[in-house]
């Protein structure tokens, strides 16, 4: 088979792809979709976390990913998503090795403790040492240095892709919107440690990877209070640091069972209780009044939330973002990432 | 209900409120599953009840200050404003860098207390540090308890980035501030010395020139003048959470994990319900928080999507109103229905672990009224 790449959707030209959320939205899981739905039709996708959560694992009923470069999963026509857990402590060992070449000698420094020190009290460091492994592998080409321990070993039988690099794209599982802004502007955040040498080369380049047209933050959110405002805040936040904003992908969006004329109506409680008394018995249905009041309630429950979700996919809307809406599903298991993902390809993700 | 599942115990929230026993009542679980709701419901119940509460929240959202009618949540107790009955309750917020500010001016003498607020790495570790939030926590926690004002405190813990950080991250930032490594930057360092010494300082060397190509010297300075500053205050601050901690073993403390019936909600209660088992740690129960119920059993999900589809395009407003209706429950059976599989299996591998569930409000819960409301559905519990 040739190495075979068809036009790209949405995201051409992205390779860096951050996924944030609020908690509870389905920030890793979309992260996953979005990985297998990229490394479709023959594509290569790293998809990597940083919180030490272990998510992608427990999402696809892996064992807990190391910090190397694993077969995760495989995506429709013969893609491949590889997984990887970067841990701060690991990736700063690997950092001095890289740029000291420490080597042993790196453990010394883990085994009195000063790794652990390192990483936490500066916690700018173990932000661009977890950023920077991303900007290692989404840059990382065939034939070029690669980190030895944790690269994936990647043959493409002397099939280079013509850009040269071994992944198609990068997907990261990052922290929630909350924290996206900071954890990203990574600048800001070594700026108190040492003014010169490699760590704020570093933070450099990573700075200019994330600001450039080749990252992109996407936020994932459900139609609630919270999350929409958490949402468009971050994105204001974001586009403030000057970080390429990507999509809104609306998670978990139930059908809408409720005629508009209805909708208006029955958010106001005014339900025609006698008419649908009627309407029951014509249908042969039991038709009591208490029946009614209470088939009336649940309108009036779902037409409020329908209400409520109308109003906030504007407020997302108003923010001049793509938005992707995917489906609530009652599959639980990994079947639902490969149904996500087939979602996001059709609404033009990839 | 009916299902396969055998009897499951109930958690009685109702019963823990009253209880004149539980003094701490920890509210623990993932993000967006309604936890700081949960909190201020039982907060506002137990208040009407006739207790003395106080609220302690870690990152509210806007709205629940609003909805407890209290503008400023600033690291003191405000009182809440139309509580009915003879109770109280009082709201708080949390303020890590004033909590971690006010401990260094009690411990320390003016003078050191000026020099270690002014220090920079102070400032990042009270504002920023990992782990520093959940140890505030913990130390507001122990103010409270021991001003002796309130009967009851409830407490809503912080968004955790993984299920164990609440209970992790107190110890965790008492092993740094007593750590192995800050101690080798305590050492002087010494120009002369023999045999094992000379290695041991070459490798000392080692490690501070690393650290100080990595850090930074000034930042680094600052740690040692910190930690110079706030050694008198290390036994202090250990003494001070494993107090907390202890105090979270007692009968008097009760944990409530809430949870959603989402995978991924779930995934996180379960473990936090092992971690609170495994830690023995007293654990009430779960709450299972926004629930869809069917509000009328008299018509099944089968019953009503085959009249819906029987109706549709119907041109009677009759017919087309109950279609409408019947569409509506049949969505809601159906979500149920999915909902209740996923507790089985939850309950099944939780069979003694109290459970009680709350159904989904429609309305966003903003006002003492909806959490009231709230509160009424969480003490009659639908499960």
């Amino acid at each position: 088979m040739s190495v075979h790449r068809r036009p790209a959707g949405d995201w051409e030209g992205v390779r860096l792809h951050i996924v944030t959320g609020k908690g509870g939205t389905g920030k890793t899981t979309l992260a996953a979709a979005w990985a297998l739905a990229l490394a479709s039709d023959g594509r290569r996708v790293l998809l990597a976390e940083c919180e030490g959560r272990q998510g992608i694992a427990k999402l696809f009923d892996a064992p807990p990913l190391p910090y190397a470069e694993r077969k995760l999963a495989v995506a429709p026509g013969e893609g491949m998503v590889y997984g990887l857990a970067i841990d701060p402590e690991q990736a700063l060992l690997e950092y001095l090795e890289m740029y000291y070449h420490l080597g042993r000698a790196g453990r010394v420094l883990q085994r009195v403790g000063a790794v652990d020190f390192a990483a936490t009290i500066a916690p700018g460091l173990r932000d661009v040492l977890l950023t920077g492994k991303v900007y290692e592998a989404t840059r990382r080409r065939f034939g070029e240095h690669r980190p030895a321990r944790t690269a994936a070993r990647i043959s493409v039988d002397g099939k280079t892709p013509a850009d040269g690099y071994v992944y198609d794209a990068v997907v990261l599982d990052a922290p929630p919107t909350g924290r996206i802004a900071r954890f990203l502007n990574v600048n800001a955040a070594v700026a108190d440690l040492a003014r010169v040498g490699p760590i704020n080369r570093q933070a450099e380049s990573i700075m200019t990877l994330i600001r450039s047209p080749m990252t992109a933050v996407h936020l994932v959110t459900v139609l609630e209070e919270m999350p929409v405002q958490e949402t468009v805040d971050g994105i204001a936040e974001l586009q403030r640091h000057r970080i390429p904003v990507g999509a809104v992908v609306v998670n978990r969006v139930r059908p809408e069972v409720l005629p508009s004329d209805l909708l208006r109506t029955a958010a106001r409680g005014r339900i025609d209780t006698a008419c649908l008394q009627r309407g029951l018995t014509k249908l042969a249905l039991p038709a009591g009044e208490e029946i009614a009041a209470r088939l009336a309630e649940e309108m009036t429950d779902a037409a409020r939330i329908g209400v409520r979700q109308r109003r906030l996919r504007t407020v997302l809307g108003e923010t001049g973002r793509p938005m992707y809406q995917l489906p609530e599903s009652d599959v639980d298991d990994i079947a639902r990432l490969y149904v996500l993902a087939a979602e996001l390809r059709a609404q033009g993700v990839a | 209900m009916t299902g396969p599942v055998a009897p499951h115990p109930r958690l009685d929230v109702e019963a823990l409120l009253l209880d004149p026993r539980v003094h701490i009542i920890v509210c623990c679980g993932s993000g967006g599953v309604g936890k700081t709701t949960v909190a201020a419901a039982v907060g506002l119940r137990a208040a009407e009840s006739g207790r003395r509460v106080v609220v302690l929240t870690i990152d509210p959202a806007r709205r629940l200050a609003q909805s407890l009618g209290v503008r400023e949540l600033d690291n003191t107790p405000r009182p809440v404003a139309g509580i009915r009955g003879r109770g109280e309750l009082h709201a708080m917020m949390l303020d890590m860098k004033r909590t971690f500010d006010e401990i260094v001016e009690a411990h320390s003498s003016p003078v050191r207390a000026a020099q270690i607020l002014a220090n920079p790495f102070y400032q990042s570790l009270s504002s920023s540090f990992a782990g520093t939030q959940e140890y505030m926590a913990m130390e507001k926690l122990g103010q409270l308890k021991a001003s002796g004002r309130f009967d009851l405190i409830v407490v809503d813990t912080p968004p955790a980035r993984s299920a164990l950080d609440f209970l992790d991250a107190p110890a965790r930032l008492a092993r740094f501030l007593d750590g192995r490594f800050i101690r080798t930057l305590l050492v002087p360092t010494r120009t002369t010395g023999h045999g094992y010494f000379r290695v041991l300082h070459a490798g000392l060397n080692f490690v501070t020139s690393t650290m100080t190509k990595l850090l930074g010297a000034a930042l680094l300075s600052d740690v040692q003048t910190f930690v110079a500053a706030m050694d008198a205050m290390f036994g202090g601050l250990r003494e001070r959470a494993e107090a907390t901690a202890r105090l979270l073993r007692t009968p008097g403390t009760a944990f409530l994990v809430v949870s959603s019936p989402e995978p991924d909600a779930l995934r996180e209660a379960s473990y936090f319900v092992e971690r609170l088992i495994s830690d023995e740690l007293p654990l009430a129960g779960v709450v299972m928080n926004r629930l869809h119920t069917s509000r009328v059993p008299a018509i099944s999900a089968a019953q009503a999507l085959a009249a819906a589809e029987a109706s549709a395009d119907a041109a009677d407003p009759d017919v087309a109103m109950a279609g409408a209706a019947l569409r509506v429950h049949a969505q809601r059976l159906q979500i149920a229905g999915v909902e209740r599989a996923r507790l089985a299996g939850f309950r099944l591998a939780h069979p003694r672990v109290p459970l009680v569930g709350v159904p989904v409000f429609a309305d966003d819960i903003h006002n003492l009224a909806g959490l009231r409301a709230f509160g009424a559905e969480l003490a009659a519990g639908t499960l």
